[in-house]
């Protein structure tokens, strides 16, 4: 566990996947757009109009993994305390609230031509709201407190809180009557879906997906070297208070001395 | 063609919902993107205002290490 | 034991209370959280006339038909089991007509009949070309599933 705790290390590797993540992102998406607009056919009952799954189903599939990375990430920093661990849950939160976002929004213009309506309070989409503000109520704790890591904490505890409503939200269309339909592919059963559409719907999921892994290692890489700069202006500070001392004072960064 | 951005009558539904999407993925990934050049080049001027012997002592992340 | 495994019992006991307390609670509300209400369970749980609640299920068939001069539409509501009648003034959704998934929000008259002032349409999880729905239609194996 520890020898990845290194800071240099994650970066070396980050700086390393991020333009095949990058690359592979364009491929999926641009491929499965092409095969989802132009190559699969209408469907039998909603028309030209299901094609919006093409973007409303990975948006809300991210938004759900997004979210349990992040909380995967928040009982690591609790548990473990691994430096790098809250690193990763800040830089997961943006992104998990702008797919959930626009599932809402996508689920929206989708419903009101097929439902005839833009929202209702059934229990999938209330609980998809409530994931929404969960996430927003994470970003707000970390930026709380003067003391980074007691934010870092509390939003930690607020995560692993509110993944109780992931699994409420994948299931709430089996345990509950709802106007949104049950799941078209899940791990039970053949899926519900034709394969000229499935796998354009499969590639767009796995393009986000790779989206996810390349924004992740932008905001991650951001937020270590946020931090590095903060011990050098800080180390930078002890030095001139003290011009003949030796610079000895622990940085900052807990995991900096670690052997690789 | 028109056909194709007529979307059966939905176009008004199905192309906001993928200029949004488009809209907010590619605004994600710039501003993160920028967010990192900008912490690069602050680091960068960090380093030049300590150089040579000062430098390695600064960034606890360089003790013995080429990056 | 030591400080990590510790704050490891902690988290996956908080967890656990956590899932058994959200359990709790989401079984007492059931009956709030529920969408619609099929016409059995309007018949089982006697709603009473003038409570405005969502009647869902599935279009009878045959049971379309215009009122009023046009300005109404009539049809029933039923769950395979029971049925009950409703009318409706507005414009219905693209995917409304009979044997389809609805679900209408109003209330019911002093005859019985569920005078709607919403009507959405609900539709099932399946996604296929229009030729792969007729061989299956053709064949037999095509199955309208009734409103949960």
């Amino acid at each position: 566990m520890h020898r990845y705790a290194n800071p240099a290390r994650f970066m070396r590797y980050s700086g390393a996947i991020l333009p095949f993540a990058a690359g592979l992102t364009a491929l999926l998406i641009g491929t499965g757009l092409y095969l989802g607009l132009f190559v699969a056919p209408a469907d039998y009952q909603q028309g030209e109009s299901y094609r919006i799954i093409f973007v409303h189903v990975p948006s809300a599939w991210l938004a759900l993994f997004v979210y349990t990375n992040m909380a995967i990430a928040s009982a690591v920093a609790l548990i473990w305390k691994h430096p790098l661990a809250d690193v990763a849950g800040r830089a997961c939160a943006p992104i998990g609230a702008a797919f959930t976002v626009l599932a809402l929004v996508t689920g929206s213009l989708w419903g009101k031509p097929m439902w005839g309506t833009w929202w209702v309070w059934d229990a999938r989409l209330t609980s998809v709201l409530i994931l929404f503000f969960l996430y927003l109520g994470y970003i707000a704790l970390a930026d709380a407190f003067d003391d980074p890591a007691r934010g870092a904490k509390a939003a930690a505890i607020l995560a692993l809180v509110g993944f109780v409503n992931v699994p409420i939200i994948k299931y709430s269309v089996d345990w509950w009557n709802t106007l949104h339909q049950p799941a078209t592919i899940s791990q039970l059963g053949a899926p519900s879906i034709h394969p000229s559409m499935m796998i354009p719907l499969l590639l767009m999921a796995v393009g986000f997906t790779t989206y996810f892994v390349t924004v992740l290692i932008l905001r991650m890489r951001a937020e270590i070297i946020g931090r590095k700069i903060r011990t050098m202006q800080l180390l930078q500070v002890q030095k001139k208070s003290t011009p003949s001392a030796n610079v000895d004072g622990p940085p900052a960064a807990p995991a900096a001395e670690s052997p690789s | 063609m028109s056909d194709f951005w007529a979307m059966g009558g939905y176009a008004v539904y199905v192309w906001p919902a993928y200029a949004i999407v488009g809209l907010v993925m590619v605004g994600l990934l710039l501003m993160s993107w920028r967010g990192l050049k900008s912490k690069e080049a602050a680091l960068a001027t960090l380093r030049c205002d300590s150089p040579a012997k000062n430098g390695a002592a600064n960034d606890p992340d360089d003790q013995g290490q080429r990056s | 034991m030591t400080r990590k495994r510790r704050r490891l019992m902690f988290v996956a006991t908080g967890m656990v209370v956590l899932a058994a307390a959200a359990g709790l609670v989401l079984t007492a509300f059931e009956d709030n959280l529920v969408f619609f209400h099929s016409p059995t369970d309007v018949g089982e749980k006697g709603i009473p006339e003038g409570k405005r609640f969502r009647l869902g299920g599935l279009v009878e068939e045959n049971s379309v038909h215009k009122t009023d001069g046009g300005l109404t539409v009539a049809f029933r509501v039923t769950d395979l089991s029971n049925a009950i009648p409703v009318t409706y003034k507005g414009l219905l959704p693209d995917l409304f007509r009979e044997g389809q998934g609805v679900v209408a929000e109003g209330v019911l008259n002093q005859e019985g009949v569920f005078e709607a002032a919403e009507v959405l349409a609900k539709h099932d999880e399946n996604y296929m070309p229009p030729e792969v729905a007729e061989a299956l239609k053709k064949s037999g194996y095509w199955q309208e599933k009734a409103a949960e």
